[in-house]
Parts: C-alpha cells; sequence; structure tokens
C-alpha cells in the first residue's frame, strides 16, 4: 500500500489523540529493553526499546519489512510459534519478563489478546466462534452472557444476535473482523495487539473498527501495527515510526526504531529526519 | 482416456448381462453350495461386511493420530522423522500379496490369531494404512494457518488447537480419504487367499471364526467347471461394484458438502 500524503485535515484528526505527559503518567503496561529478534540467523528487529502505557492506543508504523509485524508478535510470544525464531532482550509485562523461563506462553496469550491482519474466524458458529476461548480455558459463569457481552463490546451484537448459531463464514469482512475481536476481547484479557486489523476491510468497516479502538481502550490497552499513516493518525496517542537500516557490511536489511513519541508528535513536528520524510510521503 | 473409458463401460456392460440372471434374493442370503441354483453368497457379503468394519477401526485412528503426529508435531529437521514419511510413501507402492505374505506370517502364525476375519481384517488394514494418513494429512495441511494461530492467540494449549480446531476443520478430508481406502480393502482379493479366506464357509461368520470375502468368492465361482456358476460369479461382482460404488459415492457427496469457503 502506498504512504499516502500528510493534508492539512488531518492535524485536526490527531488531536483525538493524548499528551505525551498523560500517556506516561499511566502505568507502563510493557517495558520492551534493547529487544532484538531473529529468524534463522537472520535479525529481523535490533534493539528497541520502548513502553507501552494504560489505557491508551499504541500505534507502530514503518515501511514493509521495518519489523513492526515481528515486534508485536514478541508481546504475546507468537514467535514461539515459528521454528528458528530468537527473541533477545527483555520485554517487562507489569514488570514481569515475559521471556522468563518459567512464564509459560499460553498463559500469556490468555492475557494478551490479538487480532490478525486476515479475518480468521473459525470454521463454527458465531457463537462457537467467541465461546472457544472461555471453553478451553475453562471459565466460569455463563457463557451465554460471556459471549453477548464480548459481541456488544465489538458491536457486532445487534447485526448477529438472531443468528448466533449461522457459520461465522458466511458474514462479511468487517463483520468477521469485529467477531475476531469479540473472541479476543471474551478471555478478557488486559491488552490487544493488533496487527494491521483493517488492511484487508473496506473503508465503512475500517471506521467502525477504529471507533471500536477508541471505545476500546477505556478498558483496555491496545497496540496496533498499521501500514496506514491516517489511521494511526487517528486512533493512537503514541506512534512508533521503524524503519529498515541497510547494513554497510552487507549483513542484510533489519528493522530498528527511529522514533517514538506522542502521535501528535510524529505527524506534525518529528524530531527524526527519517521519520518527517515516511509521514509526508518522501519515503515508503 | 477414451479407451480406458471404452474398455471400462465394455467391461460393466458385459459383467451385467452375464450377471443379470444370477442376481436374486438367493445370492445375498443363500449359503454357498456345490449346486449353482442353490448357491449364494451371505457369508461372503457379510464377512466383506466385518472386514470392513475391522478396517475402519483400525485404519482410521492409526492413520489419523499418525497423520496429526506428522503435520501437527514431528520436527522434520530429524532424522526419524524424514524415515516415518519416506517409509509412509513406499509402504503405499508396496503390492497387497506382499502384505498378505507378511500378515500370513506375523499375524495368522506369529501373534497365532489364525485364520480369521480379524487378521483379515488387520491385514486389509496395514494395505490401505498408508492411503489414510496421506490423505488425513491433506486434509490436516489444508486447514489454514490462520486457524491454529487464532486458536494460540485465545490461549489454547496446541493440544487444544489440534483437537478442537484442525481436527474437526479436516474431518471431512479425513472421512472422504477414509472411504476410498475403505473401498479398496472392500475390493482386495489377494491378500486374504494369503492368509487363508476359505472359499466355503456354510455359515455366518463372526469376527474370530473363519470367512471367506466376496471378492475371494467370485474368485473361486469363476474356477468351478459349471458355467452357471460363471453367471453367479458375475452377479457377485456386481454386488461388490454396488457396494464399492455406494461408499465412493458417500465419499464424493461428503467432500462437496463439506467443501471449505476459506
Amino acid at each position: 500500500m502506498e504512504a499516502p500524503r500528510i493534508d492539512s485535515g488531518r492535524i485536526a484528526e490527531v488531536s483525538r489523540g493524548l499528551e505525551r505527559s498523560e500517556v506516561e503518567s499511566r502505568k507502563s503496561v510493557f517495558s520492551v529493553r534493547d529487544l532484538s529478534v531473529a529468524y534463522r540467523g537472520k535479525v529481523a528487529l535490533e534493539g528497541v526499546d520502548l513502553d507501552v502505557h494504560q489505557n491508551t492506543v499504541t500505534a507502530f508504523i514503518g515501511p514493509s519489512g521495518c519489523g513492526k509485524s515481528t515486534f508485536i508478535r514478541c508481546f504475546n510470544r507468537m514467535n514461539d510459534l515459528i521454528p528458528g525464531a530468537k527473541v533477545d532482550g527483555t520485554v517487562l509485562y507489569h514488570g514481569e519478563d515475559l521471556y522468563a523461563r518459567d512464564v509459560d506462553a499460553v498463559e500469556i496469550r490468555r492475557r494478551i489478546g490479538m487480532v490478525f491482519q486476515k479475518p480468521n474466524p473459525f470454521p463454527k458458529s458465531i457463537y462457537d466462534n467467541v465461546a472457544f476461548g472461555p471453553r478451553v480455558l475453562g471459565m466460569k459463569g455463563s457463557l451465554d452472557e460471556r459471549v453477548e457481552s464480548a459481541l456488544r463490546q465489538a458491536a457486532l451484537w445487534e447485526e448477529v444476535k438472531d443468528r448466533l448459531k449461522d457459520g461465522a463464514l458466511g458474514l462479511s469482512g468487517g463483520q468477521q473482523q469485529r467477531l475476531c475481536i469479540a473472541r479476543a476481547l471474551a478471555v478478557e484479557p488486559d491488552v490487544i495487539l493488533m496487527d494491521e486489523p483493517a488492511s484487508a476491510l473496506d473503508p465503512i468497516s475500517t471506521t467502525r473498527i477504529e471507533d471500536l479502538m477508541h471505545d476500546l481502550k477505556r478498558e483496555y490497552t491496545i497496540v496496533i501495527v498499521t501500514h496506514n499513516m491516517q489511521q494511526a493518525a487517528r486512533v493512537a496517542d503514541m506512534t512508533a515510526f521503524f524503519s529498515v537500516a541497510v547494513e554497510d557490511d552487507g549483513s542484510g536489511r533489519r528493522g530498528i526504531l527511529v522514533e517514538y513519541d506522542a502521535t501528535t508528535k510524529i505527524f506534525t513536528t518529528p524530531s527524526d529526519k527519517r521519520t518527517e520524510d515516511y509521514v509526508t510521503g518522501r519515503f515508503g | 482416456m477414451l479407451v480406458a473409458f471404452g474398455t471400462l463401460v465394455v467391461l460393466l456392460v458385459d459383467t451385467i448381462v452375464t450377471g443379470w440372471p444370477g442376481l436374486g434374493t438367493q445370492l445375498i442370503t443363500g449359503l454357498p453350495s456345490t449346486v449353482a441354483d442353490e448357491a449364494g453368497a451371505r457369508p461372503a457379503i457379510l464377512a466383506t461386511l466385518y472386514l470392513g468394519a475391522v478396517v475402519l477401526l483400525f485404519s482410521v485412528p492409526i492413520g489419523v493420530l499418525t497423520a496429526v503426529y506428522l503435520e501437527e508435531y514431528a520436527d522434520r529437521e530429524r532424522w526419524w522423522n524424514r524415515v516415518i514419511e519416506v517409509n509412509i510413501q513406499n509402504l503405499a507402492a508396496v503390492p497387497a500379496i506382499v502384505y498378505g505374505i507378511l500378515g500370513l506370517a506375523f499375524i495368522v502364525h506369529g501373534i497365532g490369531l489364525g485364520r480369521v476375519v480379524l487378521a483379515g481384517g488387520l491385514i486389509l488394514t496395514l494395505v490401505v494404512l498408508p492411503t489414510v494418513v496421506v490423505a488425513a494429512r491433506e486434509a490436516i495441511r489444508a486447514v489454514p494457518d490462520s486457524i491454529r494461530q487464532g486458536a494460540f492467540a485465545l490461549g489454547a494449549t496446541k493440544w487444544q488447537v489440534v483437537w478442537r480446531q484442525v481436527l474437526p476443520a479436516a474431518i471431512p478430508g479425513i472421512a472422504t480419504g477414509s472411504i476410498l481406502a475403505l473401498s479398496r480393502a472392500v475390493g482386495e482379493t489377494a491378500p486374504l487367499i494369503m492368509v487363508g479366506a476359505v472359499v466355503y464357509v456354510p455359515f455366518n461368520p463372526t469376527i474370530l471364526g473363519q470367512y471367506t470375502a466376496l471378492p475371494v468368492q467370485i474368485f473361486n465361482w469363476t474356477k468351478l467347471p459349471d458355467a452357471e456358476f460363471r453367471t453367479l460369479a458375475a452377479a457377485g461382482a456386481i454386488v461388490l461394484l454396488v457396494i464399492v460404488l455406494t461408499m465412493n459415492a458417500v465419499a464424493i457427496f461428503l467432500r462437496n458438502r463439506y467443501r471449505k469457503q476459506w
């Protein structure tokens, strides 16, 4: 996807985000220090330091191959599932090291939900999709209420309440993605990671997902990877810009974190030239 | 292609024309006899159904578990997993008669099971097991990775992902493959002759008793000098064809019914 150009109308939208001081006054959910990820010895991302704060939306933007998707997968240890992936450095989650030896990745994923780029509902009914998480985790309480509450939070309840037993694959793309969000919410996570959640959706569905993020951040901490800079400007409080560094010695291309600041700042007065080039559309 | 199809049609028509007079309740309910007019194939038909049941009972669980192991758990870098894979491919190409000899040595005499339905079923299980494994692997591989990732992201364990998402999604493919394998097993003759499907069984078979199978019965009838037995053989072939084609039709129906939309 081509990087959209900066336009004056967008600045007004940026102002929905919080000030940096406001964000930093909130509790830190993730503290990442000197994080590097390699796949089969090939470094994909190197030397990242940043903090994600509670009840905020944090966006990762940057060109293809900058490691932003690799990075978001470090937060719920989805990289564990890729053979040959190696994560170095520390990721603290509420002060605890996510990669400590005694930490169970399954327990992590229960508390840190994820929504993927392409909607991936299970080939089951709408109800069973949302109920899957609570069922495998053996959560107590009424399953029906849990499903309804998750679907309501994902703004999907009104559209599907009369056909909960229908197959989830019959829903539209936007509905499927909201179903995936509901599915993630049903296990009552603390954080929701979204890896380009709207890149496969039409503009109206995208708007709905973005509105949803504004509502959800009251109760959850949201981290989103996006290709779409306007989307980051619209939804995020903090934005991290990643880029690709090409090594002089020919050891390959690796992702680096260039700048991390309040979204307003990143999109209006970035400190780094590379960020400015990217957000003004001169690069990427 | 056309030649092959034409030959098939000629064969079919010839069989049906020859066998038509032999078809009747006598064939399906009667006991074998030396008199063509009184001969039937009830024990053979029943034994064939039992054999099919034994094959399903053993080949599906073993085949599916093998496929799950190879697709979801095995590390392809390890030599023993590659050995298993190569072996499964090779086993699929081994002639059925070789399985018959193996079965005679190990199952009939080795374990001392004797010439019974269970032994025959176990040998047919060996014959079709590679087919079931390959079909189940295909079906499991066809389940998109996004489904696994989605389940993992909710905090499901590997076991839960496999049993609650991957396998249910793969069931149509597994069922189709298993039925096709079963219909092959039901038509096999050679290994059963090896492990002693006797030809004259004037009583209903039991799982641990002597038996004959429909293809063996047909084969035997064609050897008898009396021309009327040839009619019976053709009629028996029609019955066998109906059984096999019905199973294949069920397989095709399942495949179309559950064709996935992802």
